[in-house]
């Protein structure tokens, strides 16, 4: 089995566990990236949620085991048709290969779209993304340079939306909203941070407790309610609208920032990939596994195989596992083809 | 005063499923069924002009006709303004100024 070759398309988290494990296993994986760096968007992150632990503490080390084993990487690299034995890339070089593996990840919701928040318009409106930009650099300061004392932080941004044809929930972001609420609170215990949801999706170990640490800890405020829009104030302020539904009256307030859970979307080259790869997208234009139970890592097609957000929003410990899995998977596939 | 201890006989709170009617929710729901996709974010009651002036509560009004409360249904629903600006925030893509049409059509006789 030695040398057989896997494309894994996508080097995140996902496309470098699934490197590591196969080549531990003995083939030959080949990671085809299209940034200039591995790491995905988790390189982007400050720290992940539960347990606060920076991002760098998982991207470093699969990094560098990269680099121990010698698994070829391919940067700046597009990807734009798959098939069993053979990915095309950008220039329309071929690289044959022996299995194909979706790790391409997803796409984050452009905040612009949502106009009504006013992303891109108005000075002090953020994307959850661009905060944890701000907490790498070591602050959070609004446009004049001055600390918010009042924060807004929205849930579902670009999910669970007709409006801007998204309707799957993201699945990360209500914990990402309370993760950043807590940190916000951490840096400026002085500031008030309000969280406005629709509902509140805690689903995994420990996220319930830092709901609860959000409300007991750091007197973070909850409220049910989607925020209609945001509208400018003097100063870089801003005025928000909702409907505070538990007392059923119209809520407005103004805020220092506004801070927009932006949710995870499927990546626009899914269609050409999978039409090239003869198989079909879920509804959400993310990638479908075969079926979501005992092959939730395989394709309609034999020999492809997909791991991580492409297939689905999660979390990056699931997306780990995934990653793990499919390998598993991968091996088993090449072994019996080497037998045939 | 000092008489009645501070108590006095009123309406029962409670929204009482087994006793209310829903043949006209149901009516409701049939013709409008995208509104069984309601999820009750507020954000129609946060943007109706009407709702911030007076006491008029769109989504509140809609989820008791749902809940088959009726009175006082068709009197609420006349603050609407029939504007529309709810329909333009609705995350689930909810007709929602038809929502107030259909539930007057529907309750004038409550
Ligand atoms: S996880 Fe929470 S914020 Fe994200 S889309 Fe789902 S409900 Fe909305
Ligand atoms: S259509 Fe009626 S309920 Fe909707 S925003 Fe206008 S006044 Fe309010
Ligand atoms: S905006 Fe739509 S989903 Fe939200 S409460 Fe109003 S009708 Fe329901």
């Amino acid at each position: 089995m030695t040398e057989k070759r896997v494309a894994i398309i996508g080097g995140g988290v996902a496309g470098m566990q699934m490197a590591i494990h196969l080549k531990e296993r003995g083939a030959n994986p080949v990671i085809i990236e299209r940034e200039p760096t591995l790491g995905g968007k988790v390189a982007g992150w400050y720290v992940l949620f539960p347990t606060f632990t920076p991002a760098e503490q998982v991207v470093a080390p699969l990094k560098q085991r990269i680099a121990e084993l010698g698994i070829e990487v391919m940067l700046d690299t597009t990807v734009t048709a798959i098939a069993p034995t053979c990915v095309t890339l950008q220039h329309g070089q071929l690289l044959r290969c022996d299995a194909v593996a979706l790790c391409s990840g997803s796409t984050l919701f452009d905040a612009r779209i949502k106009e009504e928040y006013g992303y891109g318009i108005y000075d002090n409106v953020y994307t959850s993304a661009d905060l944890e930009q701000m907490m790498r650099e070591g602050e959070v300061r609004m446009a004049n340079g001055e600390r918010p004392e009042r924060i807004a932080i929205l849930h579902c941004v670009g999910s669970r939306d007709e409006k801007v044809c998204q309707r799957h929930c993201s699945k990360v972001c209500c914990v990402t909203g309370v993760k950043q609420a807590i940190e916000l609170k951490r840096m400026m215990p002085q500031a008030e941070v309000f969280n406005f949801y629709m509902d509140i999706r805690m689903f995994g170990p420990g996220y319930e407790e830092m709901y609860r640490e959000a409300q007991v800890a750091h007197n973070v405020h909850f409220v049910r309610g989607r925020i209609s829009e945001a509208s400018p104030l003097s100063e870089g302020r801003l005025q928000i609208k909702a409907e505070d539904t538990l007392t059923g009256r119209p809520l407005r307030m103004s805020v220092d920032m506004l801070v927009l859970l932006i949710g995870m979307r499927g990546n626009d080259d899914n269609l050409p990939l999978a039409t090239s790869a003869g198989i079909t997208l879920a509804e959400n234009g993310f990638f479908h596994p075969r079926n979501h139970f005992l092959d939730n890592v395989e394709s309609e097609r034999k020999g492809i195989f997909m791991a991580g957000t492409c297939s689905s929003p999660k979390s990056i410990g699931e997306t780990l596992c995934e990653a793990t899995t499919a390998a598993e998977r991968i091996i088993n596939y090449l072994n019996r083809s080497n037998k045939a | 005063m000092a008489s009645n201890f501070g108590f006095s006989i009123s309406k029962p709170r409670v929204i009482d499923i087994d006793r209310n009617n829903l043949r006209k929710s149901n009516e409701i729901l049939r013709e409008m069924p995208e509104l069984q996709s309601c999820i009750g974010c507020g954000s129609c009651t946060a943007s109706c002009t009407a709702g911030n002036l007076t006491s008029y509560n769109f989504r509140k009004v809609h989820t008791l006709v749902r809940r088959g409360e009726y009175v006082g249904a068709y009197e609420e629903m006349n603050k609407c303004m029939l504007c529309g600006k709810c329909r333009l925030v609705c995350p689930r893509g909810i007709n929602t100024r038809k929502v107030a049409m259909l539930i007057k059509r529907k309750l004038g006789d409550f």
